[in-house]
């Protein structure tokens, strides 16, 4: 898959359709990866592989503000955030083009050191199996027990609003029902989620990662970044504002949420902060029918429209206590 | 030397925890961070923890004053706390190290008086390192992992962990302890030292020319065309900065209460947008400016005011922690790496 991407990649740019092509590239170790936007000049240095994690979406927001046309890969879930951007009129369609790649399901270097896989040096793929060459010797492990909890509910399938497709289409059934821990919460008492929460959200450092990787947080100036709105801070001064923080967070991207996962990849910490962006999906499906941000171009989303006979969401969920 | 069984490292920690506030890094549900120590708790081994260390001295948030007012009336309110004596046991040798590299900033003159305050009270026990990852680079800041610094220096050695007291601070330590623990020979340490180091040259960040940053070029580093590609990719997050244990740069807030103010400062990230912003201008602009700015401070600008000492000690959170891989080894190799 890397070599059909290197070769395309260097067409497009050799013919003159794009200028440039967002992708890929390794660092020290294998896992070491980093979006990088390629010219002729270093394309042979573009990736993919299972470490290849960073959604790269969101990057066209900035890219399409330069000259040119870009070129951009996109894995299943990152074609959502695409199609996302672009009904919100984030980026400049034109000067995109867009190219669908499959995907494995990815894995986190983090997660593999938690399972005592350390001193990674390189990676086998295979549909079923992944190898990891390790200082230590060669771990196989089968990709359904290490790929990321974002990758377990994926279904594989592309948002159709891509420019080309590159290898094959792999649907695929999801390892996980994705709702089973949102349900999970749902059926503690109000004290016990409460308590739930107080203990993921207190080791927050407040380092807006999940923010700043979001598809969804596109704004330009952030509202906890901007000084005029009264309510900006560097540092939770306590508990309750960092709870404050990511809640204000999941209510804005709540409808615009793709549910890509990389809030909880990202965090330095460990928080499973996509339970959150979870728990708001799951009540708009069941208040309004089955909604996926990102799926279409067209249609308005279950937030931003009136029908009459739209449910009162405290009949169906019931009222806070 | 001093040493006691591993077995009996519980009885230890409830010793030391009985007169001194005790705090150890333990093994949480996303990797081991540090903790007040409570009965039962138990020393993570891991290499390093989510946060650094730099938190006992240099706080996310402290408050630093008070005003209330009153019609016309100011009254200022110092809010500052004598701090009680802790322990931190478990310190690994970058960690220490950073001390150090604070130290250098927040004790010069002016002193920050809050940050002396924690230094004084606290001694330090750290804790050579058996596991490093392959993330770790201390050995390029000629940090010794196997040979730690601190008050107390501590090996394990199978199943029994030795102690060295390095300062006065370190001795009172043992002195104290000295019920629960026997003399220990100094070989099988001095052994592990050697196997210890042995690791160390294996890991794979050891072509790390850092030697190009000197004072005298760095104008040419600033300028440095390769900038604009290492940063293009920068989430303008805060993660490296905030899990670093020498990043030491600070905000003052003022948070309006209901009959005053309160003073604050908190952590800032020169990867923030109002970083340094100031009433008339914002120095930095771009993400490109703010990039630079890490890794000029940590590797040209402190060397410079510092007898040369790097302001970074190769403990790897960025490496592991950054959203993009984006890390001070990979701007090393392309800034630094070239006059060679």
């Amino acid at each position: 898959m890397q070599k059909m991407m290197q070769d395309r990649a260097r067409e497009l740019l050799s013919s003159g359709k794009v200028d440039r092509v967002l992708g890929w590239i390794e660092g020290d170790f294998v896992y070491d990866v980093t979006p990088h936007v390629f010219r002729e000049n270093d394309i042979d240095q573009l990736i993919y592989h299972s470490f290849a994690s960073q959604n790269l979406s969101k990057y066209l927001v900035g890219e399409t503000k330069k000259d040119g046309v870009i070129a951009v890969f996109l894995r299943p879930c990152d074609s959502y955030s695409f199609v996302q951007l672009l009904k919100e009129h984030r980026f400049d369609r034109e000067k995109v083009y867009a190219i669908a790649i499959p995907c494995l399901g990815k894995v986190d270097a983090e997660d593999l050191r938690a399972m005592g896989i350390r001193g990674i040096t390189g990676v086998t793929d295979g549909k079923e199996r992944i190898i990891l060459h390790t200082l230590y010797g060669d771990v196989e492990k089968e990709k359904s027990e290490v790929i990321a909890e974002r990758c377990r509910k994926c279904r594989g399938v592309h948002a159709p609003y891509f420019d080309e497709r590159l290898g094959e289409e792999l649907t695929k059934e999801p390892l996980t029902d994705r709702f089973e821990m949102v349900e999970k919460l749902e059926k503690m008492t109000a004290e016990e989620r409460f308590a739930f929460w107080q203990d993921e959200l207190s080791r927050c450092i407040r380092c807006n990662a999940c923010r700043n990787v979001c598809p969804a947080c596109t704004c330009e100036k952030c509202v906890f970044d901007n000084a005029a709105s009264g309510i900006e801070n560097k540092a939770p001064a306590s508990s309750f504002e960092e709870q404050n923080f990511h809640i204000i967070r999941a209510f804005h991207v709540a409808g615009r949420c793709t549910d890509c996962g990389q809030c909880s990849r990202v965090c330095p910490q460990g928080i499973p902060l996509h339970l959150l962006n979870r728990k708001f999906i799951k009540d708009i499906n069941s208040c309004y029918g089955e909604y996926r941000a990102g799926a279409d171009l067209e249609e308005k989303a279950p937030l931003n429209r009136f029908d009459v006979d739209d449910c009162e969401p405290g009949d169906v969920v019931g009222k806070g206590e | 030397m001093k040493k006691i069984q591993l077995s009996l490292l519980p009885k230890l920690l409830s010793a030391i925890a009985a007169k001194k506030a005790l705090y150890l890094p333990v093994d949480g549900k996303a990797g081991a961070d540090y903790k007040r120590y409570e009965e039962g708790d138990t020393l993570s081994r891991a290499c390093r923890t989510n946060r650094s260390a730099k938190d006992f001295f240099f706080p996310q948030v402290e408050d630093m004053a008070a005003f209330r007012v009153e019609g016309k009336k100011i009254e200022i309110i110092d809010t500052r706390k004598e701090n009680e004596d802790f322990v931190i046991f478990g310190v690994r040798a970058c960690d220490v190290r950073s001390f150090d590299i604070l130290d250098r900033v927040f004790l010069a003159d002016p002193v920050d008086t809050f940050y002396e305050n924690r230094r004084q009270h606290a001694t330090v026990v750290s804790l050579a390192c058996d596991a490093p990852e392959e993330t770790c680079f201390c050995r390029q800041f000629d940090i010794l992992a196997e040979d730690p610094a601190g008050d107390v220096a501590a090996w394990i050695v199978g199943d029994e962990m030795y102690f060295k007291a390095k300062t006065e601070k370190g001795k009172k330590l043992l002195s104290s302890l000295d019920v629960l623990l026997a003399d220990g020979d100094s070989a099988p340490v001095e052994k592990e030292k050697k196997h210890l180091e042995a690791i160390q040259h294996k890991l794979p960040i050891s072509e790390f020319n850092k030697e190009h940053f000197k004072p005298e070029d760095l104008m040419e580093h600033f300028n440095d065309p390769a900038w604009a590609e290492l940063s293009e990719a920068c989430l303008g997050c805060g993660t490296c900065t905030f899990v670093c244990p020498t990043c030491q740069c600070f905000d003052i807030r003022d948070f309006k209460t209901n009959d005053g103010v309160l003073r604050y400062r908190c952590w800032d990230s020169c990867m923030y947008s109002d970083f340094t912003k100031m009433a008339a201008e914002n120095p930095r602009h771009t993400q490109l400016e703010r990039f630079r700015q890490r890794f000029m401070h940590k590797l040209v600008y402190y060397p410079a005011n510092n007898d040369g000492i790097y302001g970074c000690v190769g403990c790897g959170r960025c490496l592991a922690k950054c959203p993009i891989s984006m890390n001070i080894v990979k701007v090393v190799k392309k800034i630094g790496g070239k006059k060679a």
